[in-house]
């Protein structure tokens, strides 16, 4: 099946972002693929290279980073979502590209179940 | 479901998307972004359907005053999405009722419906968005 996901919310904060990646994992470790995850709200906080969180405690963004250098996984940023938050093409982790909305449509569009990690 | 799709609609697939409004509209800007969701939506041409439940009823309330808060007051935009072709506006009837609102609070032509009807369209939907 192909899966789209979205991620409402920003990393450490919030239990959606490591659910959405933990949710990403296991449906390509079960041979699913992940057509593209969003992320919009301040989920777009996921994307900053500049997290460094102690050594000690996953890293969150690392992880997004991994998934994409592993499995090509689409990982898009909303761009307007990004401006209101800092989030610029500089702010960017590898892995992550900044692109329009018209990216969450399509990809609701494209996959076959979309599926929303948020409050 | 997407073969059967396609050969129904010519130059493309069209979804069932809904987009669910459960906040209020100040405070945070879950619904101001859910509106540019809502907006952007409309340039691919799917069967597009918004909900208004919980708080998110207050987000089509009439008279909506921003001044002293000083945040934009972006509620004019629901209006327009009529012009948008987004015209299927949904709102739970309990959600209204256990605010104190009625139909007639709102800035926009809704279809008021019950909650157990509510779950059932979204039953009926592609794609599900919220916030």
């Amino acid at each position: 099946m192909k899966f789209g996901i979205l991620v409402n919310e920003g990393p450490y904060n919030h239990q959606a972002s490591d659910s959405a990646y933990r949710f990403a994992k296991a449906a390509i470790d079960k041979g699913h693929q992940i057509f593209r995850v969003f992320f919009y709200y301040d989920g777009v906080l996921n994307a900053t290279k500049h997290s460094d969180p102690p050594s000690d405690d996953r890293n969150v963004v690392k992880n997004w980073q991994k998934l994409a250098e592993d499995h090509k996984v689409d990982l898009v940023v909303c761009v307007a979502a990004g401006m209101r938050r800092g989030i610029v093409e500089d702010s960017l982790a590898p892995g992550f590209r900044i692109s329009g909305l018209g990216q969450l449509i399509e990809a609701g569009i494209q996959a076959d179940r979309m599926v929303t990690f948020g409050d | 479901m997407g073969d059967k799709m396609e050969e129904e609609y010519e130059g493309g697939v069209v979804k069932k998307f809904m987009f669910v409004n459960r906040k209020a509209p100040y405070g945070t800007v879950y619904a101001l972004e859910v509106l540019e969701m809502v907006l952007i939506s409309a340039a691919f041409d799917q069967d597009v359907h918004v909900a208004f439940l919980d708080d998110g009823v207050y987000q089509i309330k009439k008279g909506q005053d921003t001044k002293d808060l000083g945040h934009k007051n972006f509620s004019p935009t629901y209006r327009a999405l009529e012009g948008y072709d987004i015209e299927k506006l949904f709102v739970e009837r309990e959600s209204l009722e256990e605010r104190g609102l009625s139909e007639a609070d709102l800035l926009v032509d809704v279809e008021v419906v019950s909650r157990a009807d509510m779950a059932k369209l979204m039953g009926e939907m592609d794609v599900v968005m919220t916030a």
